[in-house]
């Protein structure tokens, strides 16, 4: 066995490092040895993982990994294993099975090892050959039932989309509004679709079976024999975009606005739940197990059919929390349910599913999210698809990296290996269960659990999943000093050049006793990783409890800075949110690295002034001066906020003039450094350039500390900073009241 | 003698006959007596003498020779040598003989009837020997110029002219109005001698001559002198022998011999025309010289019945035409010789035995349709009909006449069954004669008579009566100086609204009367209010739109192609009422399999769009905007469109379609666009894919003629009727064009389009080439002619009588209100009335049908038909003004209708007694007192038995082995919605010969038989729904290189649809007369070339409704003989 040195001067380098080079971040760096002292640090061994973290460093190999040949274990050859050259036998590190290396491998030895054995390449990545390759398929599923000019630009996105696509790609589409039409994209002349009511579900079979997708020569007079079908010659619906670009470019430019009347004061009837069943129901007859995107825009809940949000009256309201709480959401459970099966085939298949909603009302996201959580694919909210929110957004979906790649890929299974010390509890993410057993499944499910292996739809380099585990190991069997326990995760995906790669990553940490070394354990601690991974167990509890009962465990379970701006973040709080924009902030938060998590739970504030160089500053109200700019990243919102006397100064003209340049500078620098968080943030956060007084400044005010208040203001008696006009508590009263509770308890 | 010849016949008809022949043998000898002992009593009343001793007596020995030779003839089967008469002919002389027998048989034995009935030959034969015998008189070449010449043919068609014209003549009209039968001329069986004495027509001068001849013939006729009948006997032996064996045969084949010449038809009507008398007589059986004919009266000879059943009537035909056709012919110089003999036969029989003699019963003798046609275009087309008399009788349906609106309304839009209505319902079911209108609201009208005119009300609409809400016409009474009316139906008073008032003259009458249509006019519309609007709103333009089947079959038929290239033009000529203006209707298009293919045809895209929807199972309507449009917005689009469908589909291998789940899309189509339409399907096959209203090929011969036969007609399942509920309450109307190769239901899928007031169209076997200038000219006259939408038509009728039934394509939701999803010009509904309460003859009955619909460009309309007739309480009142075209046109839809619920042997009984009781009635009543032996028809309904055998005859009620239930299901609905103009020709087709076609007129037509038809000649047959052009074999060659452009017969090509274009003034003519009768007809009539003795022909022999049928149809002469019978029966 190899020594597993940590070499690092500090674990702040070492998380760092280790984050680096394999995207994982645990919440403890040393674990505690037993059952009995882990579940006492009440944060649990756990991390977060980022499966394709770019590694512009790490060139794939281009052959098969090799396995552990025991049925159950089938882990991957790491440089954790014991090898011994001579005999060419390597031992699993998970298993301890002893297993020949294959034939090709008869030229190692000490100074000829493969790649997989070398330390630094702890994260591998293998092209494996495997069948034909699958292009890559997107289904764009468009609402109707828009205002001309949205609809307009969502054309033009979506024209513009076209080019973005790699050439081979499938591209296919399907429109929506009172009636569904999936538009067949091989015809020469007449644009031909086929419509289905918008209210009446129909099975899978039933929806290829009327889209002509069955078998042909069932149907043929002369009965000739099916010739064997290549499905992206016999489905009309999804065509390489090199060969349908100019027809689906015209057949865009053509779409009209959903033709049916819509009486006064009603919704336009939606018929979202079909669209999708169809679009569903399409992808699973023609690709299933094919990395598809299935991308739905839509400007208004859907008001019809199965799914339905809300009904088409105007007069009734689309659900609140307040609805909600009272039982009074007539379809909420109802559509939640639809949707969630939906979800589960798509899924079941390895197609995503992409939520973009523009609309200024909520879309029914609550009901619709878990299409893209479980399916991994993305949400994007904004207020109109003539926004350069969407617009971006939607732009930004179709990044590349530096190798002129998507950002995408599809299809990914994570199967999770551990030592016989750890079991998998479960874990939160844009994942489903694959229902795979294994020895090393937990009996204490957290997230989903019960499985070792995940699948992942659709994944992106900053796609993270939180992954919990039990340490098992009993207080009366002591691990030896040194002893490592080791975790491999195993992602198989189709990468977006549609070759399917493997990506392996092994790590391992020190077993330490939390008796004799409970300093070195604290130590290790990793504070942020642990409250993003207690967070999105909050948030994965809220969505299935009530909301005051999750902030009441979190309250019990946590006595840590940073849940004070959890607890009033939009994850656990619904209030001054609506059940949409929950959703999507969960959606995100639980699918988002590290990082990002963080901005969101806690804003990040900049403060500009002629004082000096930006600085970041407490978010808190006292950070609110006159002659300073606010600059707050809050993940979703970017927000320049002008203090009192800037906003004067800029409205006077100041930075007009040429003897005030420095004043221009000073403006222009918040908006630079925005420019560079929008450049490379998705979803597109939305950009609010506000001032003091100004009504947008609530952004800004909604987020800070409300040290001042018009409660105390006076009592402050201090000129700096902005009275805050709330009932919240302050973070200072929030402490003081947890050192209480805390004292109290422990007494 | 005969009876050689009959053998072979016999075995083809094969089993009935030696059945027959032995027991027949049996009865003969003894058993005889007793059968005819009934007839004979009206025979002695007839003849006394004579024919009794004929018929019971030992017949003549020729006559006994006969029969018994006859006899054993069948028995033995041996090939007959001729024994009589024309030695190489020899056919026919036998046949004449075994007539003999038949005539005998047919007055005897009631029972043997049915079978006989059904075999025909007999009567024919009997004519044929007629003919002959005249023939040998025959002077008359007068009757058939171009007939008598064929050179080739000559033989046997020229003489047969000649001599039929005479005979014709003598036996059929009784000119003298004067006695009974029986003044008539002692020359009597000869008929045709009396005949011409009595009334000659001017124009048969040939008469005089012609009536030597038959005197000559019937040396014997003196014996007849007596009044008729040798005849008796005749039938009554025929009778008897019919059971027995009369080999049908025979009959047939002397048919073609015995052919009697148009001309005597002509001849014929001559004497007809006798006013009053208006009754035939006809002498019953005694057929030979039938006609001893009272006055006017028609007296026919029966005589028919005797054939033994001959199934195999097809069999027969042909082998006649080959065989025995050629051969009489040849004779013919010598014929008149030879068949003297049989006549003398004849005539001795009469006196001595029913031989041979009695069985013909002359056909020249009854009365003929085309004499009655003549007459009355003779007589009434020159002067305007004027409708102001009430009780009036107008012209037939063939004639020519200007129609003069006097206060009712025109025949063109209604005809009466009777315009003298009975007083009582007593009297009304004594006669049994059927009350009923058939009224065809939106007729078109010749340019030289004025449309309706539009009257306006203003705003609180039409003024109508305050109980009965009859709308304002010409029977309303002002009183009380013109403040209020008094409502003509009901007798309520209603005040005059004052922007109405007006004053009264001093005979009562509004002074402005006669400025105001609704005053003085029978018919008339109205401007409807929004009162009159569905929802109380002002209706939408109209929407037509247009399914097309894409199926494999649609497509490889090349219908798919054709409809769309016409589509193209077609679409220029969309009803419109300002021929200036554009029309305002708009279309839209949809193609389907077994799923729907919408288009988007918005004038805004470039290209149209295609719409699938496969869920049929719930059909909804994909598009809203732009699936209607206005044609010249989007002409572009449409016309692109119309290019592109034949290409997509070219290589569809798709052969299921569905068609519940199509007009369920027309009908959401025009639900969303809030307004009427109408829906033109052109469909394939059997909709056997999944889909509502999915069916099965439940096609199922064996049903035929079983009392099961009824479910073929019955719809498969309530889908269809449940959906037509639904388009009639949207106004939409469903017109089906069928491209069928098979099976398709004809019977469920035309339930929508009837029952919303459509068409079905049906191109069995359609072939691009053949059929398609059939199916464009149908296809434009549908797409442009006149209409209305969303309809609902009321009959009103004075107190004391109601309508109480009604017949025709729409859909009735309660008892008297007749909805219409669309009413075109050529649809019809019959109305039929019942009293309810006494009638007054002092006031007479009035009838008021008034149509409420939404015109093309989107006005609601009402326009109103009144009617009034007359009361009688004397039934003969009833018979002298009635309408035989009419009652026959109730009669067909009444027959066809029953089949939906009745066994079809059960229909077609209760048709022949219900005629026979209208006859018998009439006898009874009205006929001056004569023997009862004699057959007396009144003169208005001479031509009923006649036109009610081609009823009983039709595909639809007796169909032959070759005829489809679809086609007897599309008949069915066919006929439910014609006019009586129609209904005529279809029933009894227009033969014409087309010999000198100079000058204006059309040449005179022939009578259906296939005896008439000159082997020289070239014949324009009309059925109404076809054309056929017969050539003679034997036809002149320039009449043919006029015609077809080739001297040589064997040069022209059966297959074609059209005739040359030669520059001569026969093919001209030709040419035009076709082109006249096309336009005359709401369906365009394919022109078939039937050759002579060609494959074909046995279509076209379909079509000769005075002949025997293939299916087993009597023939006219044998037809009468039965109704006779029958009649006799309900005297006795």
């Amino acid at each position: 066995m190899r020594e597993w040195r940590v070499a690092m001067a500090t674990y702040q380098e070492f998380i760092q490092q280790n984050e680096d080079r394999d995207g994982v971040r645990f919440s403890w760096n040393l674990w505690p040895s037993s059952r009995l002292e882990a579940t006492r640090l009440v944060v649990p061994v756990s991390c977060l993982f980022t499966p394709l973290k770019e590694r512009p460093d790490l060139p794939p190999v281009q052959y098969e990994p090799v396995l552990c040949s025991r049925a159950n274990c089938k882990a991957v050859l790491n440089p954790l294993c014991q090898v011994d050259y001579r005999a060419k036998i390597w031992a699993c590190n998970f298993c301890f099975q002893r297993n020949p290396f294959p034939p090709s491998y008869a030229g190692i030895s000490d100074v000829n090892q493969p790649a997989e054995l070398m330390p630094q390449f702890s994260t591998i990545e293998y092209i494996v050959q495997r069948g034909p390759p699958n292009p890559l398929i997107f289904l764009y599923v468009v609402d109707t039932c828009l205002e001309e000019e949205d609809l307009q630009a969502l054309k033009e996105s979506l024209q513009m989309s076209l080019s973005l696509l790699p050439p081979n790609a499938l591209v296919g589409l399907i429109t929506f509004g009172r009636m569904v039409q999936v538009h067949e994209l091989s015809c020469e002349g007449i644009a031909k679709s086929y419509v289905f009511r918008g209210t009446k579900e129909l099975s899978s079979k039933q929806i290829q079976e009327m889209l002509g997708l069955t078998n042909p020569s069932a149907t043929g007079p002369q009965g000739r024999p099916a010739a064997p079908q290549d499905p992206a010659v016999t489905c009309r619906f999804l065509q390489p975009v090199h060969k349908v670009d100019m027809n689906l470019t015209d057949l865009l430019g053509e779409l009209q606005r959903d033709p049916w009347p819509v009486p006064q004061g009603k919704r336009p009837l939606r018929s979202t739940g079909i669209a999708l069943s169809i679009a569903v129901g399409l992808l699973e007859g023609t690709f299933p197990n094919t990395g598809a995107r299935v991308m739905m825009f839509m400007g208004g809940p859907p008001t019809q059919g199965p799914g339905m949000v809300v009904g088409d009256e105007l007069k009734t309201p689309i659900r609140s929390w307040h609805d909600i709480t009272k039982d009074n959401a007539r379809h909420l459970k109802k559509a939640t349910k639809y949707y969630d099966a939906l979800a589960n085939r798509a899924a079941s298949n390895g197609h995503s599913i992409d939520i973009y909603a523009c609309a200024l009302d909520q879309t029914g996201l609550l009901e619709m999210k878990c299409l893209s959580n479980l399916t991994g694919g993305h949400i994007a909210m904004g207020d109109s698809f003539n926004t350069s929110l969407f617009k971006q957004t939607f732009q930004r979906v179709f990044s590349k990296d530096h190798n002129g790649e998507f950002r995408m890929a599809f299809g990914g299974t994570l199967e999770v290996s551990t030592s016989r010390e750890l079991k998998v509890s479960g874990a939160i993410g844009p994942c489903v269960s694959l229902n795979a057993k294994g020895p090393c499944i937990s009996e204490n499910e957290v997230g989903v659990g019960g499985t070792t292996q995940w699948k992942i739809c659709s994944l992106s380099p900053s796609t993270t999943l939180a992954l919990y585990f039990e340490v098992v190991n009993q207080h009366n069997a002591p691990i030896p000093q040194g002893g490592r326990g080791a975790v491999q995760f195993v992602t198989q995906y189709q990468h977006s050049n549609t070759q399917r790669r493997i990506r392996v990553t092994t790590v391992a940490r020190n077993w330490a006793d939390a008796q004799s070394q409970i300093q070195h354990i604290e130590s290790s601690f990793d504070q942020e990783a642990s409250a993003v991974i207690m967070a999105r167990l909050g948030v994965f509890r809220a969505e299935s409890e009530e909301g005051p009962d999750v902030l009441r465990w979190l309250d019990r379970q946590l006595i840590r800075l940073f849940m004070f701006h959890l607890r009033r973040s939009p994850f656990l709080q619904v209030f001054n949110n609506s059940p949409d924009e929950c959703s999507y902030y969960r959606h995100h938060f639980v699918c988002q690295n590290l990082t990002q998590s963080l901005i969101m739970i806690q804003p990040i504030l900049y403060s500009y002034s002629f004082h000096g160089p930006p600085e970041p500053v407490l978010l808190d109200s006292g950070s609110i001066l006159p002659d300073r700019i606010l600059l707050m990243d809050t993940f979703f919102q970017l927000v320049i906020y002008h203090g009192e006397t800037i906003a004067q100064w800029r409205k006077a003209g100041y930075q007009e003039q040429p003897e005030y340049e420095n004043f221009k500078h000073l403006l222009v620098a918040p908006v630079d450094d925005a420019q560079e968080i929008l450049q490379t943030r998705f979803p597109m956060p939305r950009y609010i350039d506000t001032e003091h007084g100004g009504s947008q400044a609530r952004f800004l005010l909604s987020k800070v500390n409300p040290s001042q208040t018009h409660n105390n203001l006076y009592s402050w008696g201090q000129e700096t900073g902005a009275p805050i006009l709330t009932d919240d508590v302050s973070l200072q009263v929030f402490m003081d009241h947890l050192k209480k509770l805390a004292v109290s308890s422990a007494a | 003698m005969n009876v050689n010849q009959q053998p072979p016949m016999a075995s083809p008809y094969g089993q009935p006959q030696p059945g027959y022949s032995q027991p027949s043998y049996a009865p003969l000898g003894g058993g005889y007596p007793g059968p005819y002992g009934p007839y004979s009593g009206p025979a002695t009343a007839y003849q006394p003498g004579a024919p009794q001793g004929s018929a019971r007596g030992p017949p003549p020995v020729s006559t006994n020779q006969a029969y018994s030779q006859y006899a054993q003839g069948d028995i033995q089967n041996g090939p007959p040598p001729m024994d009589h008469s024309m030695a190489q002919p020899a056919q026919r002389p036998p046949v004449c003989q075994p007539y003999s027998h038949g005539a005998m048989n047919l007055s005897g034995p009631h029972p043997s009837y049915p079978q006989q009935y059904g075999v025909q030959p007999s009567m024919q034969q009997m004519t044929n020997q007629m003919s002959g015998m005249q023939v040998g008189s025959g002077p008359l070449t007068s009757a058939g110029p171009g007939y008598a010449p064929p050179p080739s043919s000559e033989p046997p068609i020229s003489a047969a002219y000649s001599a039929a014209a005479p005979p014709s003549y003598t036996q059929a009209p009784h000119p003298v109005s004067g006695a009974p039968s029986q003044p008539p001329p002692p020359s009597e069986p000869a008929a045709p001698q009396p005949y011409y004495d009595g009334p000659p027509p001017s124009q048969q001068p040939p008469f005089p001559s012609s009536a030597p001849p038959p005197s000559q013939p019937f040396p014997s006729s003196s014996p007849y002198s007596g009044p008729p009948l040798p005849a008796n006997p005749g039938p009554l032996q025929s009778l008897d022998n019919s059971p027995s064996h009369l080999a049908p045969s025979p009959a047939q084949q002397t048919f073609p011999n015995s052919a009697p010449p148009p001309v005597s038809q002509a001849l014929y009507s001559g004497p007809l025309p006798p006013p009053d008398l208006a009754l035939s007589h006809l002498p019953c059986i005694p057929c030979p010289v039938p006609c001893r004919p009272a006055p006017r009266p028609t007296p026919l000879p029966p005589g028919p019945m005797q054939q033994p059943p001959q199934p195999g009537m097809h069999g027969g035909y042909p082998t006649q035409q080959n065989g025995a056709f050629g051969q009489p012919r040849g004779p013919q110089p010598g014929y008149a010789g030879p068949q003297y003999p049989g006549q003398q036969n004849y005539g001795a029989v009469p006196a001595p035995t029913p031989a041979p003699t009695q069985k013909r019963l002359d056909p020249d003798s009854i009365p003929s349709p085309i004499q009655v046609i003549e007459d009355d275009r003779a007589n009434k087309s020159s002067e305007p009909f004027t409708t102001g008399v009430k009780g009036q009788t107008p012209p037939l349906v063939t004639t020519n006449f200007q129609v003069k609106d006097q206060g009712n309304a025109s025949p063109r839009f209604v005809r009466c069954t009777a315009y003298n209505i009975p007083c009582t319902a007593d009297m009304a079911k004594q006669s049994q004669v059927p009350l009923a209108a058939v009224i065809k609201p939106l007729a078109m009208l010749p340019p030289d008579e004025t449309r309706p005119y539009m009257v306006d009300h203003g705003e609180a609409g039409p003024i109508r009566c305050n109980r009965c809400k009859a709308y304002m016409c010409p029977y309303m009474q002002f009183i009380e100086g013109g403040r209020r009316f008094q409502c003509g139906f009901c007798s309520c008073v209603t005040d005059v609204p004052p922007h109405y008032f007006q004053h009264l003259d001093h005979t009562g009458k509004r002074v402005d009367c006669c400025d105001r249509p609704e005053l003085s006019l029978g018919s008339y519309e109205f401007v409807a209010t929004v009162d009159y609007c569905k929802n109380n709103k002002l209706p939408q333009p109209p929407s037509f739109i247009f399914f097309i089947d894409v199926s494999y079959n649609a497509v490889k038929s090349g219908m798919v192609n054709i409809v769309c290239q016409e589509l193209k033009t077609l679409l220029d000529y969309l009803p419109r009422e300002n021929p200036e203006a554009d029309s305002v209707v708009r279309v839209g298009f949809v193609t389907y399999n077994k799923v729907l293919h919408f288009y988007n045809v918005k004038s805004s895209l470039a290209q149209p769009q295609m719409m699938v929807v496969s869920d049929v199972s719930d059909m909804f309507l994909p598009l809203l905007d732009g699936f209607l449009v206005n044609v010249n917005d989007s002409r572009m689009v449409i016309e692109s469109l119309l290019d592109q469908i034949p290409e997509m589909f070219a290589d569809t291998r798709e052969t299921e379609t569905v068609f519940g789940p199509v007009i369920q899309a027309g009908l959401e189509a025009l639900k969303a666009a809030d307004c009427a339409g109408k829906l033109f399907l052109f469909h394939s096959s059997l909709p056997i894919a999944e889909a509502p209203g999915k069916l099965k090929n439940r096609e199922d011969k064996k049903l035929v003629g079983t009392d099961k036969e009824k479910s073929l007609f019955q719809p498969q399942s309530g889908f269809y009727s449940n959906l037509s509920k639904e388009c009639v309450a949207q106004g939409c109307c469903v017109d089906l064009f069928l491209f069928p190769n098979q099976y398709v239901d004809v019977a469920t899928l035309g339930v929508v389009p009837v029952s919303t007031g459509g068409s079905v169209y049906k191109y069995t076997y359609f072939q691009a080439e053949m059929d398609r200038e059939r199916f464009l000219n149908d296809l434009r006259r549908d797409v442009q002619k006149p209409m209305g939408f969303d309809a609902v038509m009321r009959v009103r009728t004075s107190t004391g009588i109601r309508a109480t039934d009604f017949f025709g394509s729409f859909f009735m939701s309660n008892t008297t209100d007749v909805e219409l999803a669309g009413l075109d010009c050529d649809k019809t509904v019959t109305v039929e009335f019942r009293h309810d309460d006494k009638l007054s003859e002092d006031t007479g009955a009035l009838m008021q049908c008034a149509v409420l619909y939404t015109s093309c460009s989107g006005q609601r309309r009402l326009r109103v038909h009144n009617m009034a007739v007359n009361c009688c309480s004397q039934l003969a009142d009833l018979y002298r003004n009635c309408e035989t075209d009419t009652i026959i046109n109730f009669f067909s839809k009444y027959a066809y209708r029953s089949l939906l619920n009745t066994p079809t042997k059960t229909v077609r009984d209760t048709l022949v007694n219900q005629c026979a009781q209208i006859l018998a009635c009439y006898r009874k009543n009205c006929a001056s007192p004569s023997s009862a032996g004699q057959l007396i028809l009144p003169e208005c309904m001479k031509l009923l038995p006649v036109y009610l055998n081609c009823v009983l005859k039709s595909d639809v009620l007796q169909p032959g082995a070759d005829v489809s239930v679809d086609d007897r299901a599309y008949l069915r609905q066919l006929l439910s919605c014609m006019d009586v103009s129609e209904s005529h020709v279809f029933f009894y087709p227009r033969l014409l010969p087309l010999v000198k076609l100079d000058g204006g007129s059309l040449p005179m037509a022939v009578r259906n038989s296939e005896e008439r038809l000159s082997k020289g000649g070239v014949y324009l047959l009309e059925t109404g729904l076809y054309l056929f052009l017969w050539v003679g074999a034997n036809a002149q060659q320039e009449l043919l290189s006029n015609i077809f452009g080739t001297p040589t017969f064997s040069q022209i090509d059966p297959n074609m649809t059209s005739l040359p274009e030669l520059d001569n003034p026969f093919s001209q003519r030709l040419r035009e007369i076709i082109d006249s009768f096309r336009s005359q007809r709401s369906r365009y009539m394919k022109l078939m070339v039937v050759k002579q003795e060609d494959k074909a022909e046995l279509i076209f022999k379909h079509f000769l409704c005075e002949d025997k049928s293939a299916s087993g149809g009597a023939s006219y002469v044998d037809f009468l003989c039965h109704m006779h019978k029958e009649i006799r029966q309900l005297l006795s």
